[in-house]
């Protein structure tokens, strides 16, 4: 049995830790919040977009444009949305086992990497990675967003790569977020999607004509993505790492109060046993 | 609301907020083709933005102006959606800020060499001026 030190000792030493839990989660709750409320304002404008952008494609499905079509090139560019810090329970690890275990072929996979965590992730791994850029997930902004977009549509047209992936944590709600992995170019907008915005939208007229404005408004397009997968990945980071603290604080409680059980037992022992040699000393006296 | 009352449905979207949703009887807006203002009933139109003002007329009260940067415009015949990459009003523009970049695009302008981006700096250019001439 180990002796009432050594336990007072451990017991002292996770109630440190629990204090420190117990701070981070208050501080990713209040980090939680803000970036949650800034996910929910970006939505409108997403959803805004996507629905435009889909009823157009309806509309010009045959439009032979290179935003439409798969590049030659057999690469495929991933964009993961990964956390700086870690501490966030299975938050950054969940993105790269869903690329790593996507149908993607490991050799065709481009990485550019947001988040450190991410980058250490996918070189360990062995992936190749292009680029990266791990300032923008501390706090980012649209303009970040624009920037990123610039970059890997500049490789698109350049031909470099064939097509445009987004790995990133949905932001459900404050205890679910999903891992997320989707095409972003060449769009490919699903059937019944168009089916339904197709009569509202049969009469629009575009200006200037669809294949320009498709040039303007793709790039806006992927940006508006990239933004809103960027926002949401800030609340899933911080609600992950709330959720992550919330049970590292109660597994200590637990811990804690058996170690509490457990150096009772020891000091009872203790005493028992200083009693007994008493005892047994006095009646051999006697 | 009755079928005969020239309102409709406006809507100004931008990445970080609903800027504006109401309802008006003329919006203008600068669009790449030029500037249009737009009644209601207009015919089914999407076009995209430019730099430019954005003024909202509504019935009884006074106009509206805002700067609206780069963005498109999804006109239907009840309702029309702005989808701006940055929207202000004039209170929150900072002119001196605005009276700095114009400077700079200028300068860069007037001094032309191979490094920088022509197309570039005449967009800060027109942004700036927009910016100051909202903020009047």
């Amino acid at each position: 049995m180990a002796s009432m030190r050594d336990i007072k000792r451990r017991k002292s030493s996770i109630q440190s830790t629990q204090q420190i839990t117990k701070a981070m989660k208050l501080v990713s709750t209040v980090k939680l919040q803000k970036a949650r409320t800034r996910a929910e304002q970006t939505t409108p404008y997403t959803n805004h977009m996507y629905q435009t952008v889909s009823s157009m494609l309806a509309k010009s499905g045959n439009v032979n444009h290179p935003y439409l079509v798969s590049g030659e090139s057999t690469k495929k560019a991933v964009v993961a949305i990964t956390s700086n810090r870690g501490l966030a329970g299975g938050y950054n690890s969940n993105i790269v086992k869903l690329v790593a275990n996507s149908d993607l072929p490991k050799e065709d996979v481009e990485i550019y990497a947001i988040g450190n965590k991410g980058l250490d992730a996918f070189t360990r791994k062995g992936f190749n990675v292009k680029y990266t850029d791990s300032e923008l997930i501390e706090s980012p902004s649209y303009s970040d967003a624009a920037a990123l977009c610039r970059e890997v549509l500049k490789d698109y047209t350049n031909g470099e790569i064939g097509e445009i992936y987004l790995a990133y944590t949905h932001f459900k709600n404050t205890v679910v977020h999903e891992p997320t992995l989707i095409k972003l170019l060449p769009v490919e907008i699903d059937a019944a999607e168009i089916t339904k915005s197709e009569g509202a939208t049969a009469q629009m007229i575009y200006e200037p004509n669809e294949e320009e404005a498709l040039d303007l408004i793709i790039p806006k397009y992927v940006t508006s993505l990239f933004y809103g997968a960027l926002v949401e990945a800030v609340a899933s980071e911080n609600g992950a790492r709330m959720q992550a603290m919330d049970s590292a604080t109660s597994n200590a409680e637990d811990i804690i109060s058996d170690l509490t059980l457990k150096y009772n037992r020891a000091r009872q022992g203790a005493i028992t046993q200083e009693l007994t040699e008493i005892i047994a000393g006095a009646s051999a006296i006697s | 609301m009755a079928d005969d009352s020239r309102a409709f449905g406006i809507e100004i979207i931008t990445p970080d907020r609903i800027f504006h949703k109401g309802e008006a009887t003329m919006i203008e807006f600068n669009t790449a083709a030029g500037e249009i203002g737009v009644y209601k009933n207009h015919i089914p139109l999407t076009t995209v933005l430019a730099p430019g003002v954005v003024t909202i007329h509504k019935d009884g009260e006074d106009k509206m102006i805002a700067a609206v940067h780069s963005g498109f415009a999804e006109i239907l015949p009840d309702k029309v959606t702005l989808l701006a990459e940055v929207a202000e009003w004039p209170d929150e523009i900072d002119v001196e800020r605005a009276q700095a970049a114009k400077a700079r695009a200028e300068e860069r302008l007037a001094n032309k060499t191979e490094a920088i981006d022509v197309q570039r700096a005449e967009l800060a250019l027109r942004r700036a001026l927009v910016r100051i001439d909202v903020a009047k």
